[in-house]
């Protein structure tokens, strides 16, 4: 034996794997092939193909606004579950207090619970405490909800972090608030990155919560469902592919800051005497 | 090495906020449950009508079993696609594995709506997959069969759960000792013998944690249902869903959330126990 993964022949299996891509690609490949089929969503093969359902959809106004309240509800979305996930975070890693495993499992809850649990459950309160649906409501959802993939990263970079340098830091001299933000934060840094990527991208695409929470202004994703309901035209394979081409430039973006973070540490442990 | 205030301030907030706005929620539900609704309003008198309503309903305990059976369906179809491609990418793909991997994962950043209304388009009395066998003179009139119904609802949870039960199982075949494969076939096993004897028993904590988040996922799911679904692919949380919409029944929609929220919690409890027992570790 001279390899430790030895690559034998297994053409069936071969097959069989590249039918599953096959199967997983090919809506994909359909929503963005038929986005230019100027015949409408349907029929085979696609023909006379246009730019059309593309200018007409840059020409949609509710579509745009919509967008906008997408990303301002994904961009609060993540502050506030960054916030939250740190000090959560921060509180298991460090802390004692009582009730703590219920308080791990409670704030995991939304993670893997159904979606139209947390959001019904959020809409009870929402009636109990007098509140009208509207973006806020959404972005309180999100913003809740979402602190439990904030929290599982956030608490995975603190397990790998170095305590030596607090400690050193609090040695030193430094007071525990320039110790946090001169030495845990940075240290934190691509954890946090990584989980405010994977938040704006979840809150952007959120729907089971946001069915429930929405007022009169749409997110997309509500926009969208609505115009299901209405009849369907290629503009939504027209939106529906721009979004798959920036959640694409998103995983990159993720990958450079993964790689950029390996890199940095494989040199660290290169330098090291 | 951390002060008590530090330990303070780090912990209250947190447990403040999530102790309003997710706590204070998931009891609201609880308690609304025991509740009741009399002449269109909602009385807080406790009581267990609901969930004997639940129970004793045909209707209610049929869609329930519909559920189940069509969460058990997406469980296993994306067990048999999943399961074999993981195997493939950790076992025979080579030097492409990594690239291979990238491309299992990008699908799961595609939104669920996006890849809902795909499916739609596909299936529909004028699809692309009808405009296809037409195309092909395969059939002349559409097949109409496809699009709202159990078959829809399952296929569409399949594509989407697939990736998610690949990932557990590959992690597990990945962290498989290659010198345990390797003496099993210098012990003389074949392929199939090293496979069911050594590998299969190996990636059991992964199978279940991917199987259980798909049947979970599929268990809540109403959005599938409306997109495709139509009436006979009707599944519990659309019940749910209309009893806390045109039907304004919250209580017993809160009966069969619970219920829901139980189901799902066991099935957690039970694989943790259970991949705790097949881990080789």
């Amino acid at each position: 034996m001279n390899s430790s993964s030895p690559i034998r022949r297994a053409p069936l299996l071969t097959i069989y794997a590249a039918l599953v891509f096959a199967f997983v690609y090919l809506p994909i490949v359909v929503l963005f092939l038929y986005s230019f089929n100027r015949a409408g969503v349907g029929g085979f093969p696609p023909r006379h193909l246009t730019l059309d359902w593309y200018r007409q959809l840059f020409a949609d106004a509710p579509i745009w606004d919509s967008v906008l309240n997408s990303l301002i509800v994904a961009a609060c979305s993540v502050a506030l579950s960054l916030t939250f996930g740190l000090l959560a975070a921060l509180a298991l890693d460090r802390a004692t207090f009582p009730g703590k495993a219920l308080f791990r499992r409670l704030v995991l809850l939304p993670l893997i619970l159904p979606g139209i649990i947390t959001g019904l459950s959020l809409l009870m309160f929402a009636v109990f405490a007098g509140a009208h649906l509207s973006l806020l409501t959404v972005f309180l959802g999100h913003g809740t909800a979402l602190i439990s993939v904030a929290t599982t990263e956030l608490f995975a970079g603190l397990q790998k972090m170095d305590r030596a340098q607090e400690e050193a830091s609090l040695d030193l001299g430094a007071t525990p608030w320039q110790t946090f933000w001169r030495i845990t934060l940075p240290n934190l840094k691509l954890s946090l990155i990584a989980a405010g990527l994977l938040i704006f991208t979840l809150s952007m695409d959120e729907i089971a919560v946001t069915f429930f929470l929405i007022g009169r202004d749409n997110t997309l994703p509500l926009e969208i469902w609505g115009r299901l309901r209405r009849g369907i035209t290629p503009e939504i394979n027209a939106i529906s592919t721009l979004i798959f081409a920036v959640s694409v430039g998103f995983i990159v973006i993720w990958y450079r800051v993964r790689v950029r973070g390996l890199g940095a540490e494989a040199q660290e442990l290169l330098e090291r005497p | 090495m951390y002060s008590r205030a530090y330990k303070m301030l780090v912990s209250l907030p947190p447990l403040f906020w999530v102790g309003v706005f997710l706590l204070l929620p998931y009891a609201l539900m609880f308690t609304h449950s025991f509740w009741a609704v009399r002449e269109g309003f909602l009385v807080h008198q406790w009581n267990l009508r609901n969930y004997y309503t639940l129970l004793s309903n045909p209707v209610y305990v049929g869609v329930l079993f519909r559920t189940m059976r069509i969460a058990a369906s997406v469980t296993l179809c994306s067990l048999l696609l999943g399961y074999p491609l993981a195997y493939y990418l950790s076992f025979h793909a080579g030097a492409r594995r990594d690239l291979l991997y990238q491309l299992v994962v990008v699908p799961l950043w595609v939104s669920y709506l996006v890849r809902g209304y795909a499916w739609k388009t596909i299936l529909g009395s004028d699809g692309v997959l009808n405009g296809f066998l037409q195309y092909l003179h395969l059939t002349h009139e559409p097949v109409a069969f496809l699009l709202y119904s159990p078959f829809a609802v399952v296929l569409m949870l399949t594509h989407i759960y697939t990736p998610f039960v690949f990932l557990p199982i590959y992690a597990a075949l990945e962290h498989i000792p290659r010198p345990l494969v390797e003496a099993s076939q210098d012990l003389g096993a074949g392929s199939l013998q090293t496979f069911f004897r050594v590998i299969l028993p190996l990636s059991i904590p992964g199978l279940l944690a991917g199987a259980t988040f798909a049947f979970v996922l599929s268990l809540g799911d109403f959005l599938a249902p409306l997109l495709v679904g139509g009436p006979s692919g009707t599944m519990i949380a659309n019940v749910v869903q209309s009893l806390f919409g045109a039907a304004y029944d919250w209580p017993l929609g809160a009966a069969i959330s619970v219920c829901i929220l139980f189901i799902t919690i066991s099935l957690l409890f039970l694989t943790e126990r259970l991949e705790k027992r097949w881990s080789f570790k």
